[in-house]
């Protein structure tokens, strides 16, 4: 008797934790549909003030295609203005730092009003054994969080390199929360002639990216749902 | 090519840039006899190697009869160098590839094919097909020189970054300027 009620009630207990599971995991699975659905469409209401903008640099070429598209942004709209790249490399951040103070000196204001420059731990560097770079990885994906809390960017640019994979998809993650809505744009490198790069690919495919630009008629044929805007260089 | 008629005297410069890269086998290449004598042939006169960080030293040479030669590591600014050349040979990086297409200076990209992820090669084969530049390997590189015809490379207009900002202030709700 005893034995039977005990494995009545387990019963129950099981059936309970499965559907309880099962509401859970379809809640979130209403959300990510919900915010993948919403991800993709303009912001419903016209924008008045200001997006706070967070601006990912990667080394080279990268870095001169994203101060091209700055140019022609309206830095009153796009403010203020977080610059983020890799630990390890001080030429981009150095040139985004020349970008704004060009733009200060223009404006006659102080870059520290409306621009910061921050660096990211890079989850592996090139040559970098795979047992370390367990660690290293869980250490960058920290301060990627970090980083992603202090700045809760409205709008995010990125443009290929591989730091803005995390960066977006904790972006990501504080969509699904609730916690800040972030339309993510990225704009494929017009080093990408026929494929995108593993970086543009990973936000295509899991739609991440709210907007996905590429720069060449051949690769928007190959992935529908990027937007060809032509060359920026 | 219209080289006939310059003087001895005129300096005619070739520019070779590695960027930041390790590209031995570039500079290994435009170091060898037979890249030089067809430079020398196409009537140019100077040949400056921006080797990076290569191990490969190559020979420095007064010219007197044939091609002079100089190298260096790394310059914060090329673009002094590529102003003053007469025609460029660069590795694959984009950087290099527009800052030399803007200055409009005939332009040889060399595919460097010892990197694994050889993306690069995309981007300098199609302006290679729309006549911007030549594109070649370092194996391939002296029967590019000799059969280049620079008069038929069209020059370069450079791009407009107004379109994505365009699509960008429409998605987020701002009117149009």
């Amino acid at each position: 008797m005893d034995k039977c009620n005990g494995c009545g009630f387990s019963n129950v207990a099981s059936i309970a934790v499965f559907s309880s599971a099962i509401f859970v995991v379809s809640l979130i699975l209403v959300r990510l549909l919900y915010v993948i659905y919403h991800s993709r469409r303009p912001l419903s209401k016209r924008a008045s003030k200001p997006v706070s903008t967070l601006i990912i640099l990667g080394s080279g070429g990268h870095t001169a295609e994203m101060l091209n598209l700055l140019a022609v942004l309206r830095k009153d709209r796009f403010n203020p203005r977080f610059y983020i790249a890799a630990a390890t490399d001080n030429m981009s951040l150095e040139k985004a730092q020349l970008f704004e103070n060009s733009l200060a000196t223009e404006n006659a204001t102080r870059v520290t009003d409306t621009a910061q420059f921050m660096k990211i731990y890079r989850s592996r560097e090139v040559g970098q054994s795979y047992i370390t770079s367990i660690w290293t990885t869980l250490i960058a994906m920290v301060h990627a969080l970090w980083l992603m809390i202090k700045i809760r960017p409205e709008v995010i640019l990125c443009n290929g390199p591989g730091t803005c994979i995390p960066l977006c998809a904790i972006a990501f993650i504080f969509k699904l929360l609730g916690i800040r809505w972030s339309s993510i744009f990225y704009v494929e490198s017009i080093a990408r002639v026929r494929r995108l790069s593993l970086s543009g690919l990973l936000l295509y495919k899991f739609r991440m990216a709210d907007q996905l630009f590429v720069q060449w008629q051949q690769l928007q044929r190959q992935y529908p749902r990027a937007t060809y805007v032509g060359r920026l260089m | 090519m219209g080289n006939d008629e310059v003087s001895d005297k005129e300096k005619r410069v070739v520019f070779v840039t590695v960027g930041t890269t390790c590209f031995d086998a570039l500079v290994r290449a435009v170091d060898s006899n037979i890249i030089k004598q067809a430079l020398f042939a196409k009537g140019y006169t100077h040949l400056l190697i921006q080797m990076g960080r290569g191990s490969y030293i190559p020979s420095k040479s007064e010219g007197n009869g044939s091609l002079a030669v100089d190298y260096f590591t790394f310059s914060s600014s090329i673009a002094v160098y590529l102003r003053s050349a007469s025609l460029v040979i660069s590795h694959a990086g984009s950087g290099s590839i527009f800052e030399t297409l803007r200055l409009a200076k005939p332009l040889i990209v060399v595919v460097n094919e010892d990197l694994m992820d050889n993306h690069q090669s995309e981007l300098a084969e199609e302006l290679a097909d729309r006549k911007h530049l030549y594109c070649a390997s370092p194996q391939t590189l002296q029967q590019t020189i000799a059969h280049m015809d620079l008069s038929s490379l069209f020059p370069y207009s450079p791009g407009d970054a107004t379109p994505v900002a365009k699509h960008i202030n429409s998605f987020l709700g701002f009117p149009d300027d």
